[in-house]
């Protein structure tokens, strides 16, 4: 199976701080890949290394064949190919959420005015909001805050999504929605890249759960394998942790 | 370049001037302390005024900060200095500072303050009235330190613009540092006078702008 | 006590007379009335130069590099410690002697230009950076490149946050026109003045003082407004 994201070696320093301490990460096409472990384990990190919003200190990255550290890459165009969504959402505030979502598709995109609010009605339709169009960020739940950001993503047709920690900030009711979206996303074949600890949607959608700690991938495998029968005990001792929640 | 260092920064001129440059930043400093207390004396008195919840008072209060808000200073001030002697009252130089910017000052520093007290959550008064305290006591001790820190950047803000504004005592005469280097300029025909008045009030000035910039900068990004 | 009511209304007359006298006023409405066109034409030059050229700097800060960045803030600390009347009597009187004259109304337009663009500066700065950086993280992942993230996402924010601070200092600096009264510009100030001293009589002082407040009430509390709008939220 050909495979979209290839990460080799990857290494961050923060001034002192050792973040990521090479990590490879290679994800096939229409995997959904789940990242768990402690804050500060480096796993968002590597997220944001992925489409270089944080810049590695060394190691290789490609995603959709383009290499994305080499300094000839114009890293704009390549980031059109890599949805992204926060755990803040940061939703434009001073946009409704029709502009958040074609903001990207005109200016990086080059879309028209006509066929980019076409494009992102659809968009808002695929996360279930196509009558919230013309409200603005604050007038809008969490839970629909989030699935406009998802929406924002998926209209550039991403060719592989990142989530960090996605439901984090959402209150426990509101989460339900976003996964709903997820889980659709997925089942179109979209290939994803989640850190999160909602381990019930890791179970029933994830292909392969990495669990990270301080720097290292220390352990993946299949979801039921990682959860049940973990051979590393600094996994077992943290999803026991998750457990108790 | 050479005629640039003797007509700006010639060390002759500079010399001579001297004296009357140093008494100059000694009135520029002397005015600042008599029109600074002043302005805050007047704007602590509109802002504690501006509580109240009656019209008649907060209607010709916002009147007198709009109307000192519009007026340019300077204009007050030549106003009292030539027109009050028409009246048969001459105040001089000095004393139309200290009338015309205790008015204007009134009307800023009381706009900061009384957005210092707005900013302060009822409940404190509440809490320290409970507790036995007078109404004036509660303002006093609670709410006033409380808003003076809350609203610190925009006092300090103030205060520089106002010690720079003494420099309009130059106009009616006040020999503060302005009017001493104007005076040596014109009996030398050169300009570095000038330009000395201009590196004291930066070297006597800068570290309070450095000061709000980082205070400003804060403030700002503390609204999210 | 009827005597004292006479001398109470002749004194009144006698305040009216001196302070309002209509024929003065009327002699000298005129050059008020010249001296308020240039005050306006220099007044919205310099809003227009002023924070133009603010917003200008603070974009540039924007790119960060450094060297540049140090300039910046010293020009802009710098304006912001120099009292305005210092800098326009610096370049009126001092300038000559470096080979350029320029007029009371250049020197004013100039100095008062210079030092909006440094307060505005600041301030849009201030507006920038208080953008949360999620907000450029969002539109980064999206392929917005740095300006257009600048352009659509983050100055569209900062603006709102800057707006009243910008308006309050635009109108205090704006005041300062009448600074020019100093090296000879016929603004109000400078026309009721020498009409004082022609008529040997204060009323075009008043009359200056009506026209100053005829101009800046209205922005005043068009400031006061914006104000209450724009208070800041969250």
């Amino acid at each position: 199976m050909t495979k979209i994201v290839k990460a080799h070696a990857i290494h961050k320093h923060f001034g002192a701080l050792h973040v990521l301490k090479g990590v490879d990460l290679e994800v096939a096409e229409k995997e959904l890949v789940f990242v768990i472990g402690p804050s500060g384990s480096g796993k968002s990190t590597l997220l944001r290394c992925l489409n270089r919003l944080e810049q590695p200190t060394s190691g290789s990255i490609e995603v959709a064949g383009i290499d994305m550290l080499s300094p000839k890459t114009d890293i704009n165009h390549a980031r059109q190919h890599i949805g992204m969504v926060f755990q803040s959402f940061n939703l434009y505030p001073h946009m409704t959420a029709l502009a958040n979502v074609m903001l990207a598709l005109r200016k990086v995109a080059g879309k028209g005015k006509a066929e980019a609010e076409t494009l992102a009605r659809a968009a808002l339709e695929r996360v279930g909001l196509a009558d919230r169009g013309h409200h603005r960020p604050a007038e809008l739940s969490g839970g629909q805050q989030q699935r406009v950001a998802i929406a924002r993503a998926i209209a550039l047709e991403p060719k592989v999504m990142l989530f960090d920690e996605p439901t984090s900030a959402l209150d426990p009711e509101l989460v339900g929605s976003v996964l709903e979206v997820m889980r659709g996303l997925r089942e179109s074949g979209m290939t994803m890249i989640v850190v999160s600890h909602e381990m019930s949607f890791a179970r029933a959608a994830a292909d392969r759960v990495i669990f990270m700690d301080q720097g290292l991938i220390v352990e993946q495998g299949p979801p039921a394998a990682i959860f049940e029968q973990p051979t590393h005990e600094r996994t077992r001792s943290f999803i026991g942790q998750i457990r108790q929640h | 370049m050479e005629e640039i260092v003797a007509n700006f920064f010639n060390a002759e001129i500079a010399t001579a001037a001297l004296p009357l440059v140093a008494s100059g930043i000694l009135n520029t400093i002397l005015l600042s302390l008599m029109v600074i207390p002043l302005g805050l004396a007047a704007g602590l008195v509109l802002a504690v005024l501006a509580q109240s919840k009656n019209p008649l008072v907060r209607w010709p209060l916002m009147a007198w900060v709009d109307f000192f808000r519009a007026f340019p200073p300077l204009v007050l001030l030549v106003l009292l200095f030539a027109g009050l002697p028409f009246m048969g009252l001459e105040l001089g130089g000095f004393a139309c500072v200290a009338v015309a910017f205790m008015l204007n000052n009134s009307a800023y520093y009381g706009e900061v303050l009384r957005a210092g007290i707005d900013s302060v959550p009822n409940g404190q008064i509440e809490a320290a009235r409970s507790t036995g305290l007078s109404s004036t006591q509660a303002m006093t001790y609670v709410v006033l330190p409380q808003a003076v820190r809350n609203v610190l950047p925009d006092l300090l803000s103030n205060t520089l613009e106002v010690v720079k504004l003494t420099s309009l005592g130059s106009v009616v005469a006040v020999p503060e540092l302005l009017f001493a280097a104007r005076q040596a300029q014109s009996t030398t025909f050169n300009a570095t006078p000038i330009v000395m008045a201009a590196v004291i009030y930066y070297a006597m000035l800068w570290p309070l702008v450095r000061l709000l910039s980082r205070l400003e900068n804060r403030a700002l990004a503390g609204r999210h | 006590m009827h005597s004292g009511a006479v001398l109470a209304v002749a004194g009144w007359n006698k305040f009216v007379e001196t302070f309002f006298n209509a024929q003065v006023m009327a002699k000298y409405l005129p050059d008020i009335l010249y001296g308020t066109l240039v005050t306006v034409e220099l007044a919205v030059l310099i809003v227009i130069a002023g924070i133009g050229f603010g917003l200008v700097l603070a974009l540039v800060r924007a790119l960060a590099i450094r060297p540049l960045n140090w300039l910046i803030v010293f020009v802009v600390d710098l304006l912001r410690a120099l009292p305005p009347l210092v800098i326009i009597v610096l370049l009126y009187f001092g300038l000559p002697s470096a080979g350029w004259s320029p007029s009371g109304f250049m020197s004013t337009w100039l100095s008062l230009t210079l030092v909006l663009m440094a307060f505005s500066e600041e301030i849009f700065w201030a507006g920038i950076t208080s953008v949360h950086k999620g907000q450029w993280e969002a539109a980064r992942s999206t392929g917005l490149s740095f300006g257009q993230t600048l352009i659509h996402v983050v100055l569209p924010q900062a603006l709102r946050l800057t707006i009243a601070p910008l308006t309050n200092r635009t109108i205090a600096i704006t005041k300062g026109t009448a600074l020019g009264t100093v090296v000879a510009l016929h603004e109000i100030l400078g026309m009721a003045s020498s009409a004082v001293s022609n008529s040997y009589n204060p009323s075009p002082l008043i009359l200056g003082a009506a026209a100053y407040l005829v101009l800046f009430i209205p922005v005043v509390v068009v400031a006061r407004r914006i104000e209450t709008k724009f208070a800041w939220k969250k």
